[in-house]
C-alpha cells in the first residue's frame, strides 16, 4: 500500500497543509464548495477540514445524485411499479430513499411490486430480453457519469427492437446546478452561503471535460479547480483555489489531469447528444425548479420513454417534515442543524435522502463525525484515519 | 455511486463488451463509451461501463486509496452480487 503510506506519512499532505496555512490570508475567509458527494466523503474520511486553518471552510454541495432527486419523481417510480405493473429496475442507491409517507422502493418491493436492483443498464436490458411479455422500466438517475450508460442502453434497445424496455429519465446536469446555486438569493443577496470557489467533480469532468465550467467561472467570477478523489488531490486543489482567490483570478484549472481533459470523453458526449435533449426545467430537491438542468429522451427514441408510455398520475408528494435535506443541499444548513439527525434519523432508519446515500452529507457526518460543542457552536471533529 | 473502480481488461467480446479483472474477480462490462480499448489496459469502471482509461499507476493508487477508505469491499460486493 505504497500510495496510502505516502498519504499517511503525511509528508506531502503536511507540506500542502502548511502551504495552505501560509498562503491563506488571516484577514479573510475562504469558502470552498465541493460539488460532488465523492469529495464530501474524501474530506470527511481523511479529516481534511482539520488540516485547514480556521478561515478555510468546506461547504458541501448538491452533487449527490440520489439526494437531489425530488420525492415526486421517486413517488412516480413507485407508481410505475405498483400501479402499472412493470418490472422496475433501479440502481441500489435509490432503494431505501423514503418517498411520500416514507414509502421507498424497498417497501413497495416487500409489498409485492416487482422492483429489481441492478448494477448496470446492461442488467436492465437482460431482464427485458428474459421477460418479453412484461414491461421493463429502467429508473435512470444521476449526473453526467450515468447518463452515457443510459444512452447506450436506449440505442441498444432500439437496435434490437426490444419494445418492452423503456427508461424513466431523471438525468441531471452538473454545470446547470452550480450556476443555479450561484444565482440563488442565498448566495447573491442574503450572503447566507459564502462561496469563493468550487472543487469541480472528478468523474463527471472526465466525461464532460473542463470546458463547460468556463462560462460561470467568467460570468460569476468564481474559480473552479477540477479535483481528483484522493485526499492529496483535494488538498492540492484547495491550495490552487486559494491562490486564485488571492490573485483575483477566476479561471477553470484542472488538478486531475491524470484523467480529465479539456474536451472530455467525446464519444460518450455524442452518444448522449444522440439520445437526449435538454428539458426546459426540472425540479431538484433543495434547489427547486432549475431551467435547462436536466435531460429528456429525444422524439426519435420516444417509444423508449417511460413518461410517454405510461400515464403517471398527478399527485401530491410530501417530504418528511423537518428533514433539512433541501437546505443542506443548498449549503445553507449542516446536518447537525437538523433536529432529527442521529436521533430519529440514522443510516439504519433514514428519514431523508442525505442519510440514505453513501454520498449524502448526513451519512458522511454520521459515519465519520464525532460531535462536540465548541463555544456554543456544534463542531464536527474528525476521527483519526483508522488502520 | 460516484465511485469508479479501476480494472484491467482481460478479453474483448462481441457487442462492445469486455471482461475485466480486479482483485481476483472477473466481470463483464461494456466498453461502448471508449474507442480502441486493448487487452491489458486499465479502465475506470462505473455502473458496469468503462468510463475512461487510466494508467496502471493511477489504477494501483486508486485501488489502494479505496481499500484504505474501506469502500473497496463494498464496491466489489456491489458488482459481484447484483449481476449474474
Ligand atoms: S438528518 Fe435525516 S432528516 Fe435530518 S436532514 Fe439529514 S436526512 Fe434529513
Amino acid at each position: 500500500m505504497k500510495y496510502v503510506d505516502e498519504y499517511r506519512r503525511s509528508d506531502l499532505s503536511g507540506k500542502l497543509a502548511a502551504a495552505i496555512a501560509r498562503e491563506a490570508h488571516p484577514d479573510r475567509t475562504y469558502h470552498v464548495m465541493e460539488f460532488c458527494g465523492g469529495h464530501t466523503h474524501a474530506i470527511f474520511r481523511y479529516g481534511v477540514q482539520d488540516l485547514m486553518p480556521g478561515n478555510v471552510r468546506f461547504v458541501h454541495g448538491p452533487g449527490c445524485p440520489v439526494c437531489v432527486l425530488p420525492v415526486r419523481r421517486l413517488d412516480d417510480a413507485v407508481e410505475l411499479a405498483e400501479g402499472h405493473g412493470v418490472i422496475l429496475c433501479s440502481y441500489g442507491d435509490m432503494m431505501r430513499v423514503p418517498g411520500t409517507k416514507q414509502r421507498s422502493l424497498i417497501r413497495a418491493k416487500a409489498d409485492g411490486a416487482d422492483i429489481r436492483m441492478v448494477y448496470s443498464t446492461q442488467d436492465a436490458l437482460r431482464i427485458a430480453r428474459e421477460n418479453p411479455s412484461r414491461e421493463v422500466v429502467f429508473f435512470a438517475i444521476g449526473f453526467e457519469t450515468t447518463t452515457p450508460p443510459t444512452a447506450v442502453a436506449i440505442r441498444q434497445a432500439a437496435a434490437e427492437g426490444l419494445s418492452n424496455f423503456s427508461v424513466f429519465c431523471n438525468h441531471v446536469l452538473t454545470p446547470a446546478a452550480i450556476q443555479h446555486i450561484l444565482q440563488s438569493p442565498e448566495v447573491r443577496n442574503l450572503g447566507t452561503v459564502l462561496i469563493d470557489g468550487f472543487l469541480g467533480p472528478s468523474h463527471v469532468s472526465s466525461v464532460i471535460g473542463s470546458e463547460p465550467y468556463q462560462f460561470f467561472a467568467e460570468e460569476f467570477q468564481k474559480p473552479v479547480v477540477i479535483a481528483g478523489f484522493e485526499p492529496l488531490d483535494v488538498l492540492q486543489s484547495t491550495l490552487m483555489l486559494i491562490r486564485q482567490v488571492n490573485e483575483g483570478r477566476h479561471e477553470v484549472e484542472n488538478e486531475y489531469t491524470r484523467v480529465v481533459t479539456r474536451e472530455g470523453n467525446v464519444k460518450a458526449q455524442s452518444l448522449v447528444a444522440d439520445v437526449f435533449e435538454l428539458r426546459a426545467s426540472f425540479e431538484w430537491r433543495g434547489l427547486g425548479t432549475v431551467p435547462y438542468s436536466a435531460l429528456k429522451i429525444r422524439d426519435g427514441y420516444a417509444e423508449f420513454d417511460a413518461e410517454r408510455r405510461f400515464a403517471i398520475s398527478e399527485k401530491a408528494s410530501r417530504e418528511v417534515k423537518s428533514c433539512e435535506c433541501p437546505a443542506i443541499l443548498r449549503g445553507v444548513k449542516k446536518p447537525t442543524d437538523c433536529k432529527l439527525f442521529g436521533t430519529v434519523c440514522t443510516p439504519d432508519n433514514p428519514m431523508g435522502s442525505c442519510m440514505v446515500s453513501s454520498e449524502g452529507a448526513c451519512a458522511a457526518y454520521w459515519t465519520y463525525g464525532r460531535f462536540r460543542s465548541v463555544g456554543g457552536e456544534v463542531r464536527t471533529v474528525m476521527p483519526e484515519v483508522a488502520g | 455511486m460516484c465511485l469508479a473502480l479501476p480494472a484491467r481488461i482481460v478479453s474483448l467480446e462481441e457487442g462492445a463488451m469486455a471482461t475485466v479483472a480486479l482483485e481476483g474477480i472477473k466481470k463483464r462490462i461494456s466498453i461502448a463509451l471508449l474507442d480502441d480499448v486493448e487487452v491489458g489496459e486499465f479502465v475506470l469502471v462505473h455502473v458496469g461501463y468503462a468510463l475512461h482509461k487510466v494508467s496502471e499507476e493511477e489504477a494501483a493508487r486508486t485501488l489502494a486509496m479505496m481499500a484504505e477508505a474501506g469502500v473497496l469491499e463494498d464496491e466489489i460486493e456491489e458488482i459481484t452480487e447484483r449481476a449474474p
